[in-house]
């Protein structure tokens, strides 16, 4: 028999006029997240997911708690509005939790809530009854209504109650692909995919690029930037992949501009690509996984010059956080063993030993002289190609 | 695309006749030797055929042939098991410093069990001197293990001279000689037998037969403690069902790489010799690594200084030439430990192409056009770095 998800998702239900296009984009999210494996509902303020017979309630709720907009799932039991049948399914859920975690005297609470005003019990009523209910029928367990081992709820609608007692906590944020796409620079590095996660976090749907300096690194490097979309695509169904030649460019800017100032123009010229195909694509923001100070790049001068190039705003979600915090995050998403990986990234061949931290814009922009800039970028937005990777799909081979 | 395939010592192409010969022995032929019926005599006869051929190659017995599942294993077996079997004799082995990591971790690990190993230096050349050998023997010496042909810079090893030194001593001091000929069998002449050897650890998939499969030759009267503990196949040294489709490749192998030895072999030496002379008078700066002259025929170690030699490798990689630095089987550790014991400097980017009886000399001519073509764009691409 298939069980009971309960969903409650909380940002976006404040959000007045747009709450219904959220709530179904949730709804969409959530139904490609469990596939056949449930039938997904909405119900005022909640959304239902039921699994279908022979599938794990609790294994479909893992993957939902993952999805953005989700703040909590809970595993919840379908009861008649009917005082005794409230008390019954109450009395079981608290013997099951008790069996399942090996609780020998737990403590337990029962929260009520009654948005069904007809129901015969206000909800102290209520709180008070199904915990007598409990009591009597079970040994060894008593009341704490501060810190209960069980907090069995009660939900009294218009049609049915629900009773649950555990609960998983959700991402939060808004469901993906709510506020329209942004264009993510990935390297394969542990910032990247991270600042990703993030852009995803506040409903974007993100389109990564990555800039490919094969022969300057290895193809391994590709496979790790492969492995990592597939990996996010936990938590967007779909990832097309843009990669960009940049190996040609790299070799230009090596051979005619001073060393000091590589780095900056490499990384100005990867924002102007990536700028054009977001043009071409009509995508309104870049997402970076820059953080501020972390490297020569990243002083708030380098910023500045390097941000020159483009109108475009850019995302850079990673800003306020540490080293150990990114990293922290990278290993729960699931990308830092790929990150870390020992094969270098279009950002690590060609650093110059002494960097430029502060670099201005007036040298910066006198050395790209030498280059033909319009047309490189012309060339590469021509020369990059889609790589598609879909959720349980066989990731693309290189 | 053009495609030169020049990292044979990495592994090589399976030879289409191999390849015939495993599907057939994994279809047809599918039963186990062990099996009492027709369909385990079939299976046995192969087993027998395979470790016949192998062991004409080799210029030994067949019953002295035990399979194993890759040379690794083999130098595994040789290692730990005479430390095993001889350690109320003694507790020392010498080895040496260049060894292939299959050595030098069995080694390690016996060493963690209460015995003394001796690393021996090379000289810049990278061989071993005898002399050194002799000084480091010691009355409680029961086992010596030399590699034949250095799988990163070519160096061969005086194997016929240890063989010779270690026999002039009374046999109740005399300790074992096992030689790791991963890189040499099938390449260069190897004569166990005469050369007073006492276990050779060979391996399939660098003679374009099958991974998967390794070899031991142990001279019989040679005690050794078996690894793997089990249905007693190989006589009791390696238990196991045999991989029968992975014999018959490596028989098949060791045929063809032993037919055409002495030919290959000769040919390699010249386009080894012409390869280097035409790589030093376009690239003057380029470094050898390894012998000048008696190296194997089919290894070159060629370093430039400056250039890193990953990128050597993804440059030639994009313009359809394969070669490996170091060695592949360590490349993904940033330093080598043959390099640093031939003295070569940190900052010289090694490569090496590895040849084999495959390889053409106008693919030794394009290569070289092409590594030149290469370093000599990456010195452009590097100038004023630093």
């Amino acid at each position: 028999m298939g069980g009971l998800l309960l969903i409650r998702y909380g940002e976006i239900s404040l959000k007045g006029k747009n709450r219904r296009e959220f709530e179904n984009r949730l709804v969409g999210n959530l139904r490609r997240m469990v596939g056949e494996r449930a039938r997904v509902q909405r119900i005022h303020g909640r959304v239902l997911v039921e699994t279908v017979d022979g599938i794990d309630p609790y294994q479909v709720g893992e993957d939902v708690s993952r999805v953005f907009g989700v703040v909590s799932v809970a595993v919840a039991e379908r009861a008649r509005l009917d005082l005794q049948a409230i008390q019954t399914k109450a009395v079981a859920l608290v013997k099951g939790i008790m069996e399942r975690r090996g609780l020998v005297h737990p403590t337990f609470k029962v929260t009520a809530r009654r948005s069904n005003k007809s129901f015969p019990h206000r909800s102290l009523e209520l709180n008070r009854l199904v915990g007598g209910a409990v009591l009597s029928a079970i040994d060894h367990l008593s009341v704490d209504v501060h810190h209960p081992d069980i907090n069995v709820h009660v939900e009294v609608r218009e049609r049915e109650a629900f009773v649950w007692a555990e609960v998983w906590r959700g991402p939060g944020g808004l469901p993906v692909g709510a506020s329209g796409p942004g264009l993510l620079l990935l390297s394969g590095g542990i910032d990247s995919p991270v600042a990703g996660w993030m852009a995803m976090k506040r409903g974007i749907a993100i389109r990564p690029v990555h800039f490919d300096s094969f022969p300057f690194t290895s193809e391994r490097a590709r496979q790790k930037v492969y492995d990592l979309c597939q990996v996010l695509t936990a938590f967007q169904h779909r990832i097309s992949l843009t990669v960009v030649p940049f190996a040609a460019i790299q070799t230009d800017i090596q051979t005619h501009c001073p060393e000091g100032l590589r780095v900056t123009i490499m990384r100005r010229m990867m924002l102007r690509i990536a700028s054009a195909l977001a043009e071409r694509d009509g995508i309104c923001a870049l997402v970076t996984g820059e953080s501020v100070g972390q490297v020569a790049s990243q002083t708030l001068e380098s910023i500045y010059t390097i941000n020159a190039v483009t109108n475009l705003p850019i995302l850079r979600p990673l800003v306020g956080f540490d080293k150990e915090e990114i990293i922290a995050r990278a290993q729960r998403i699931g990308t830092y063993d790929i990150s870390v990986r020992p094969y270098e990234d279009c950002c690590t061949v060609f650093v110059p030993q002494h960097p430029k931290t502060k670099p201005h814009l007036g040298p910066v922009e006198r050395a790209e002289k030498a280059l033909d800039v319009s047309a490189l970028v012309r060339g590469a937005v021509a020369e990059c190609w889609q790589v598609d990777f879909t959720r349980g799909a066989e990731p693309p081979a290189l | 695309m053009l495609e030169i395939y020049l990292d044979n010592s990495a592994t090589t192409q399976a030879d289409p006749l191999v390849v015939a010969a495993m599907v057939a022995a994994l279809q047809r032929d599918y039963g186990n030797p062990s099996s009492l019926h027709r369909r385990g005599a079939v299976a046995e006869r192969l087993v027998t055929e395979g470790r016949a051929a192998v062991a004409e190659a080799l210029g030994v017995a067949p019953d002295e042939i035990y399979f194993t599942g890759s040379g690794t294993e083999a130098n595994n077996l040789a290692i730990k098991g005479t430390a095993a079997a001889r350690k109320g004799r003694g507790r020392h082995i010498i080895t040496t410093a260049i060894e292939h990591p299959a050595v030098l971790n069995a080694c390690r690990a016996v060493q963690d069990q209460g015995y003394q190993v001796t690393y021996l230096n090379v000289d810049e050349q990278g061989v071993l001197r005898v002399a050194d050998l002799e000084a480091a023997l010691r009355p409680d010496t029961i086992l010596v293990s030399v590699m034949h042909v250095n799988n990163e810079v070519g160096s061969v090893q005086p194997i016929r001279q240890i063989g010779a030194l270690l026999q002039s001593l009374p046999l109740g001091q005399r300790p074992y000689l096992h030689v790791d000929a991963v890189q040499s069998f099938g390449r260069l002449e190897l004569d166990p037998q005469r050369w007073g050897i006492d276990m050779v650890a060979i391996s399939a998939h660098k003679l374009h037969g099958p991974k998967g499969i390794g070899a031991l030759w142990v001279r019989s009267g040679v005690q050794l403690v078996p690894l793997i503990d089990g249905g007693e196949q190989e006589r009791g040294l390696r238990s196991g069902t045999e991989n029968v489709p992975g014999i018959v490749g490596f028989g098949v192998a060791a045929r063809q790489a032993h037919r055409e030895r002495a030919a290959v072999q000769k040919r390699m030496t010249a386009w080894r010799e012409k390869f280097i002379a035409r790589i030093r008078s376009a690239i003057p700066s380029v470094r050898l690594n390894g012998p000048e002259h008696g190296a194997a025929p089919h290894i070159i170690n060629l370093a430039f200084p400056g250039l890193p030699g990953e990128q050597l490798v993804h440059f030639l990689e994009s313009k359809g030439v394969y070669v490996s630095t170091g060695s592949a089987c360590s490349s993904r550790q940033p330093d080598s430990h043959v390099l640093r014991a031939l003295g070569v400097p940190r900052e010289a980017g090694a490569i090496r192409l590895s040849l084999s009886r495959l390889t053409t000399e106008a693919e030794m001519d394009q290569a070289a056009d092409v590594l030149v073509a290469v370093v000599r764009e990456l010195q452009r691409l590097y100038k004023g770095r630093g």
